[in-house]
């Protein structure tokens, strides 16, 4: 397992230390090809194939579901029906979408640049994907665990940006190059936030990859064992995942009435269609991450040695549980991001930057530092194993 | 392995997208006039190039960016093993922090924060 902090969580944290060996490793989709190479190359051909066509179908699946429930939501937070024509309450709207899209030309700007014009969509769709290798939706159910799993996330999640700069600066068109510049301004200021909101969860429990900080949450979930902080790492984490996510009210890098498209005014056809899904794939990844990191993931909702209330929690078979915990946790977030598009107005680019560095990023220290002390001290709850 | 894994999901990005185009490079009409490639401006004639100028203020946040984010990278190992270190490592990285945090001050006071300078 992992050579780091386990030992250390041994002989430092008792509660993490205890909880972690009761649990059954499951391996993950690459931990299994890589066993499976020791008897033969096409055992591992075979997981490796199974890993990727997954991504792949969860990638193409994210999209079509999720352009489905923004625009159901979208409705009937407007009083509206929302698509109703294709299919039985319009299910089949985003796939009639889909195919439209596959059949209508790919205009490329007279004067831009070729190559990175089509280099964009795929650093957007690339972080996308590498990004979803990585998300933990139940013990074995994920392609990649490695242990510098957040750095990982970091790393990657820095890539989309890419994308976007390259898409607008490429397009040849004043609202693409605006839109892009806002957009990379954007998230690159945000990113400190995401990273510091991170970091809390990292200090409370002492491990980088992924399924151990969910078998850190074994006695309950970080956001109710941190004592606070965790909940001002949550908040923080939640507005500057929006801003990552170019969703309102941080949409400035398309805001529809100002920049038209932003930095995809100019893709048309299949190729807008990949940063599209990009864009929902990853409104599903950062809740996921936010379920992994500070609402315990696959696991049901415990409080400490509890043992009646834990008992009632554990109600569901064991194979669907964590699907069905990290599935209504997953569920609640994504509604939560589409709540904020229809409660709150879109910033201002000068509004925008003061909210990042006048006050995330000194609140996001001044976290950090606190929430080291509540973890040196150990103030957080339920700090001893049952 | 998970490197390899990640190798390969980069592969399938590319793959993805000039498949993509591949397909649509088939399947779609393919007409283009010199109206439809001209920049989009809401029907408008553009003016001029679109390499424009823009606010010097982005490459500021941009410069920002870097130490912040490099120092949030060097924060990693130390939140990892916080426990083992103690009080000791925590002084330490306040005192990190410190340096940084004069430097966003500094950056403050000099109006960089500000849009509209």
């Amino acid at each position: 397992m992992n050579l780091i902090s386990t030992p250390l969580l041994a002989q430092a944290d008792p509660a993490s230390a205890g909880a972690a060996p009761s649990m059954e490793r499951v391996p993950t989709v690459s931990e299994r090809a890589a066993e499976a190479l020791q008897h033969g190359i096409w055992g591992a051909a075979f997981y490796i194939v199974i890993g990727l066509v997954a991504v792949l179908i969860v990638v193409s699946v994210l999209g079509l579901v999720m352009s489905y429930i923004e625009r159901k939501v979208a409705g009937h937070f407007q009083c509206r029906l929302g698509p109703m024509r294709v299919g039985p309450h319009g299910i089949l709207q985003s796939l009639a979408d889909g195919i439209k899209l596959l059949f209508k030309e790919g205009i490329e700007p007279g004067h831009g640049d070729k190559v990175i014009f089509i280099g964009a969509p795929i650093f957007s769709i690339t972080a996308t994907i590498l990004l979803l290798a990585i998300v933990p939706v139940a013990p074995g159910i994920q392609v990649v665990d490695m242990n510098v799993g957040v750095v990982y996330i970091a790393a990657v999640s820095g890539i989309g940006v890419m994308g976007i700069l390259m898409g607008g600066w490429s397009s040849d068109n004043k609202w693409s190059l605006l839109g892009a510049m806002r957009a990379g301004a954007q998230m690159i200021s945000y990113e400190i936030s995401l990273t510091i909101a991170i970091l809390v969860v990292v200090m409370f429990s002492g491990t980088l990859r992924v399924s151990e900080i969910i078998e850190s949450q074994q006695q309950g979930w970080w956001i109710w064992r941190g004592h606070g902080v965790a909940i001002v790492a949550f908040c923080l984490y939640l507005i500057a995942s929006t801003a990552e996510l170019n969703r309102t009210p941080f949409d400035l890098p398309e805001g529809e009435s100002e920049l038209t498209g932003g930095y995809h005014t100019e893709y048309s056809g299949l190729r807008f269609s990949f940063f599209f899904l990009a864009e929902f794939a990853n409104l599903f990844v950062f809740s996921a991450l936010a379920t992994t990191f500070f609402l315990g993931g696959w696991l049901p909702f415990h409080i400490g040695d509890y043992e009646g209330f834990n008992r009632v929690m554990d109600i569901l078979p064991p194979v669907i549980s964590p699907l069905f915990w990290f599935g209504i946790k997953c569920t609640a977030l994504i509604f939560l991001l589409m709540w904020f598009r229809w409660t709150f107005p879109r910033l201002r680019m000068d509004q925008l930057m003061r909210l990042e560095w006048k006050v995330l990023l000194p609140f996001g220290f001044a976290n950090l530092i606190l929430a080291a002390t509540v973890v040196l001290t150990g103030l957080y709850f339920f700090p001893t194993a049952t | 392995m998970d490197y390899l894994f990640v190798f390969l999901f980069v592969c399938l990005g590319v793959a993805m997208v000039l498949g993509g185009i591949l397909a649509s490079y088939l399947l779609a009409p393919r007409n283009p006039t010199k109206v439809k490639q001209s920049p989009y401006e809401c029907g408008e004639e553009t003016i001029g190039s679109s390499s424009i100028n823009f606010n010097v203020a982005y490459y500021l946040f941009a410069i920002l960016f870097l130490v912040f984010d490099v120092e949030a990278a060097f924060l990693f190992p130390w939140a990892v093993v916080l426990r083992e270190l103690g009080i000791i490592g925590l002084i330490e990285v306040l005192m990190f922090v410190l340096v940084l945090v004069v430097g966003l001050v500094y950056a403050w006071k000099k109006g960089v924060l500000e849009w509209e300078s």
